[in-house]
């Protein structure tokens, strides 16, 4: 029920906007976020906007994981500057 | 920024890596290695939890000794036979449409439900956002339109935006949305018996924000983790928890999913929710009356209360607990969805005898849905 896709917006309307996840393309409400931009992730539910996906903090606590719990990744998110486990 | 281009939903995107396979390996093996001193209970409150930890195996990744009890996290499940009924009374009139979301669409209400009711004639139909009842209530100025309100803090964002942003004379409301805080409440006033730590719900905290939860450290000195939803966030989540829980107290509210939930919250929904909406008692149910765990509409926006428009009369034999069902117990995490003789014979996803068992976020359908489901990983 309280299931959210994370997409990214592609078009601005006023307080509409359409979001994209995996070719999908749907229309989604503005009404609940502060300043979204073309190019924002964010998390849809029930055609609205819930909140913003940050991609940094998604990097920081994938980068977390890897150095506390030494759990080894095969994505291609690492930074350059990261040290490999 | 050195760092490469982020990419969203490809599989080794920020996305698909939370659930790149080798990372999940690595969490769950760190899991399987802990020694617990004593069995652990934790509960998590949320079916999008309850359908991920069924759906990757985790169960099966726990250590001897720790629990997970998926606690009343689905509004589906938690809603009351009275909310279903007053749809059903809703949908028996000729002039109305009912509008609902696909989730309530099959949970019985005594010998019927909403589906059986479109089956009879009664013009009852799904939709996917509230904005789409809105827009059949436009479509069909001739008719009152029904939209059965049900949700956490997560869809009553949405349902109050719906509303502000104006909605036709004959669209109206059954509210049925519940909050997560005072259901947590309930449960640790109740005794906190077998619980050690709870696993918060991600998206009902998106709104409400890790400040939302400080009663649990400050009044009940519980341990939490606020949890995302792929196989990474949900084992991280075990794993940050069960290690606080073991370190021993001081506990807190961590915040493992800040990709999207804050310290704050989503203010603006907050905001939208305490302008169309009150707090107010609510009954859930197995459970019972929870104080202010309830959204009731403020006097500005009670024209569209479908009880007083229509005259709807709330049922009092409305059966909560139909004979030969456990729901009541498996929502509070008392009984395993596998302990009741229904389970997968008397009561399936196409034939639900029990709310748990009909949206893809009930405990029991989930269990049954990915019940051939070993280790993934």
């Amino acid at each position: 029920m309280c299931l959210a896709i994370p997409m990214e917006i592609t078009e601005i309307n006023g307080n509409e906007a359409v979001a994209e996840a995996g070719g999908i393309r749907k229309d989604v409400r503005l009404d609940l976020l502060e300043g979204a931009e073309i190019g924002d992730f964010i998390l849809m539910h029930t055609g609205y906007a819930i909140e913003k996906l940050d991609p940094e903090e998604a990097r920081e606590t994938l980068e977390l994981i890897k150095k506390v719990y030494r759990a080894g990744m095969t994505g291609s998110v690492e930074s350059p500057d990261n040290d490999e486990q | 920024m050195s760092n490469p281009p982020i990419t969203m939903n490809s599989r080794d995107g920020l996305y698909g890596s939370f659930h790149d396979p080798a990372m999940a390996q690595g969490l769950s093996s760190r899991l399987a290695d802990l020694v617990l001193p004593r069995p652990l209970s934790l509960m998590h409150v949320c079916g999008t939890h309850e359908q991920s930890i069924a759906k990757a195996g985790i169960r099966s990744m726990l250590p001897d000794g720790l629990r997970l009890i998926a606690g009343p996290g689905c509004p589906v499940c938690v809603c009351p036979a009275a909310d279903i009924d007053l749809a059903v009374q809703a949908a028996r009139r000729e002039d109305t449409i009912v509008t609902t979301f696909g989730d309530m669409f099959r949970v019985p209400s005594g010998d019927t439900s909403l589906e059986l009711m479109k089956a009879d004639g009664c013009d009852v139909r799904v939709v996917y956002s509230p904005l789409d009842a809105v827009k059949i209530a436009s479509e069909n100025p001739g008719k009152e339109v029904v939209f059965v309100a049900v949700g956490f803090e997560t869809t009553a964002g949405p349902i109050a935006a719906s509303i502000r942003a104006g909605v036709p004379e004959n669209f109206s409301i059954i509210r049925s949305m519940r909050l997560i805080p005072p259901a947590l409440e309930f449960l640790l006033e109740k005794g906190r018996g077998s619980i050690d730590g709870f696993i918060l719900p991600g998206h009902v905290s998106t709104v409400l924000g890790r400040k939302g939860y400080s009663f649990l450290e400050e009044k009940y000195g519980v341990p939490a983790v606020i949890s995302g939803f792929e196989p990474v966030d949900i084992l991280r989540g075990i794993l940050g928890l069960t290690e606080m829980v073991l370190a021993g107290p001081p506990f807190s509210v961590l915040n493992l999913y800040r990709r999207v939930v804050s310290e704050n919250g989503n203010v603006k929904a907050q905001e939208l929710i305490d302008e169309v909406f009150e707090p107010a008692p609510s009954n859930w149910r197995g459970i019972g009356s929870i104080p202010l765990s309830g959204l009731v509409l403020r006097t500005e926006y009670s024209g569209i209360d479908a009880l007083t428009r229509l005259g709807l009369e709330p049922s009092a034999e409305a059966e909560d607990v139909r004979p030969g069902c456990i729901c009541h117990e498996v929502i509070l995490g008392e009984s395993e969805p596998e302990q009741c003789p229904q389970f997968g014979t008397g009561c399936t996803p196409r034939r639900p005898h029990g709310p748990c068992m009909v949206s893809s976020e009930g405990t029991c359908r989930a269990r049954y849905q990915y019940r051939h489901t070993g280790d993934i990983y």
